[in-house]
């Protein structure tokens, strides 16, 4: 019984949690690939980028804040600089689409057209990031480390296996559960958010109505610069800052945005957590949990660890395929892709 | 009120309007026939600013409008509906007509913040509004249901009534009657004759229903392989020899046979 309860520990502490926290980044960077998608309806190669300038420029301004002393307590001050990070993100996702996209729209341009725009705006804003804050790994969380640390929480409940709860995870749950409701309430309830689902909805019919195509744009931008830079920023607490890490989550974003059904909000937060949670499960060691379940004579020897974690991106890639092959339009019924 | 000149639009080699020249008077209900293919809804998408033309002109009271956005164009008071019946699927049937006025107070993020109450009259009035629109159109009980589960005809009904939620100058319906029974096209018919005489609206409809057609609209205007066959009133239509061919050979022998020798 005990050794069960230590299976279920060890369980929660090195797969459910992280993978809840990381589904909850991935769900966060999904978001934004869908909302573009459903209003703009081309797939957005530069958003890794983007969630990378958001952090990038976060990081500096905490940098400020700290040397001049301003703490947020307990809670990193990241926190208090993502606001300026969104704004500045913002005014740089509306600067392209005024310079780039905007070109683009006009000419009715067709969403291949705009993918490959899009990986260009990509490569500028890769070079843009590593010049503004470099190509090295950076580490800005502050605050408290721990909520509880293993340590505590096995003298707290005699268990043989920890729970470490990092702050780190509890404000990235806690951030993208008030992100995603705020972004609901905004999508379902005001007459903006209806002017982008409408948009979405029916193009055609929403040109041919009062709906000012570019005001929907610019507050897609707006949203997006928000739900980038809060994923990119919480991924930064979590793990760290690497502006080629970040292009590399572009890959597990697309698989959660188009597992869920691209162009679908609901879709893209349950594709993160679904990707999130294979990519745990398959690269987490087993060992562990099971040497608590099985009885000695049965404790597996290896690892039991079914990818190594260099190979984490090719569970994303596998659910891709898969998605793509068997259900185009994902597990929630978003546009085709 | 609306003149379309020489007008010419080509897919790759194909011309699907072949030089069309045409004019709608103001006040008036045109309709527009012609067997399938003839550029019918290619023409609307050009002058409804869907499509660019490859060459000719629109104008609408004397000013060009050619190449101007659908956007642009709704607010001069153009419209236009189409032949297979759009809707935001995930909006009750209320709330699509809630959306069509422009430049609403909830549009900008703004005042979606600081002037909430601003908006919440607004939006009471344009509920109010959108419902005496489905009143009128005897489709009421569907106030609240989704704009995706309405039938066919009921959509079409549902299209007529976005035009409705704004002053209007000029509608284009593209096969108002495409999937409609009986009744409900009826409806339709009785719907535009009245914004026709009481709203001062002027139409343009794509019909293939000859009666429909015959009942409402003067003057008829016909179209075949993208160019203007023939226009003139409903009954001398009907008798004229070219149209008649251009049917025949496309096999609705028997709806113009009926027509002609009626
Ligand atoms: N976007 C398009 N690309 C290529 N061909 C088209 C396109 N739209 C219409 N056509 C062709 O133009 C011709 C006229 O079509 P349409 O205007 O829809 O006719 P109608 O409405 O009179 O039935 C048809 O042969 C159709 O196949
Ligand atoms: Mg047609």
């Amino acid at each position: 019984m005990v050794d069960f309860l230590n299976a279920i520990v060890a369980l929660l502490n090195y797969v459910i949690v992280p993978a809840t926290s990381y589904g909850a980044q991935l769900a966060l960077g999904a978001l934004g690939v869908t909302l573009i998608y459903g209003i703009l309806r081309f797939s957005n190669f530069a958003h890794g980028d983007t969630m990378a300038f958001g952090t990038a420029i976060t990081i500096l301004v905490t940098w400020l804040f700290q040397s001049w002393g301003i703490g947020f307590g307990p809670l990193p001050t990241a926190l208090l600089a993502l606001p300026f990070g969104i704004a500045v993100t913002a005014l740089l996702l509306l600067g392209t689409d005024r310079v780039v996209y905007r070109f683009y729209r006009r000419q009715k341009a067709a969403p291949v057209i705009l993918v490959i725009v899009s990986m260009g705006v990509m490569f500028i804003m890769n070079g843009l990031v590593r010049f503004v804050i470099g190509v090295q790994e950076q580490n800005f969380a502050d605050g408290a480390r721990f909520v509880i640390t293993a340590t505590q929480f096995r003298n707290l409940t005699g268990l043989d296996a920890g729970l470490a709860v990092r702050t780190s995870t509890v404000i990235t749950v806690v951030t993208a559960v008030i992100v995603v409701a705020a972004l609901f309430w905004f999508l379902n309830k005001t007459r903006s958010g209806k002017s982008m689902r409408a948009f979405s909805d029916n193009e055609d019919l929403a040109l041919l109505s009062g709906i000012n195509p570019e005001r929907v744009v610019m507050i897609t931008w707006l949203l997006v610069a928000a739900l980038a830079t809060t994923a990119g920023v919480l991924y930064g607490l979590d793990k760290s800052f690497k502006p080629f890490t970040y292009y590399q989550l572009l890959l597990p974003i697309f698989a959660s945005a188009v597992v869920g059904g691209l162009g679908n909000p609901v879709g893209a937060i349950l594709g993160g957590f679904v990707v999130a949670f294979s990519e745990v499960t398959f690269t987490y060691a087993w060992k562990k949990v099971l040497t608590y379940l099985l009885p000695t004579s049965l404790a597996p020897d290896s690892l039991v660890q079914l990818l190594s974690t260099d190979y984490k991106f090719a569970v994303s890639f596998a659910i891709l395929v898969v998605v793509l092959l068997f259900k185009p339009t994902g597990l929630l019924k978003g546009k085709s892709v | 009120m609306i003149v379309v000149e020489d007008l010419h639009k080509h897919f790759g080699g194909f011309h699907a309007v072949d030089g069309a020249s045409l004019e709608i008077r103001k006040g008036s209900i045109t309709g527009l026939i012609g067997p399938n293919g003839a550029g019918k809804t290619t023409l609307f998408n050009v002058i409804a600013g869907r499509l660019p033309p490859t060459s000719g002109r629109v104008l609408m009271d004397g000013e060009d409008i050619t190449g101007l956005t659908p956007h642009e164009l709704f607010h001069k008071g153009l419209l236009r509906t189409f032949q297979i019946a759009h809707e935001f699927g995930s909006m009750t049937v209320r709330e699509n007509l809630m959306m069509v006025p422009a430049q609403q107070h909830g549009e900008t993020l703004w005042n979606t913040w600081f002037r909430r109450g601003a908006i919440a009259a607004q939006e009471r009035a344009l509920a109010k509004k959108a419902d005496e629109v489905l009143e009128f159109l005897t489709i009421s009980h569907l106030a609240n249901q989704k704009a995706s589960q309405i039938s066919g005809g009921q959509k079409k009904l549902l299209e007529l009534g976005r035009t409705m939620m704004v002053e209007a100058k000029i509608v284009f319906l593209d096969e108002v009657g495409a999937g409609v029974n009986r009744t409900l096209l009826n409806t339709i018919g009785d719907a535009i004759v009245r914004l026709n005489k009481e709203r001062g609206y002027t139409f343009c409809v794509i019909e293939h229903d000859m009666d429909f057609i015959g009942r409402l609209c003067d003057p008829v205007i016909v179209m075949a392989e993208g160019k203007v066959l023939a226009q003139g009133s409903a009954a001398h239509i009907m008798e004229n020899e070219a149209v008649i061919e251009a049917y025949l050979g496309r096999g609705l022998k028997n709806k113009t046979k009926a027509g002609a020798t009626a």
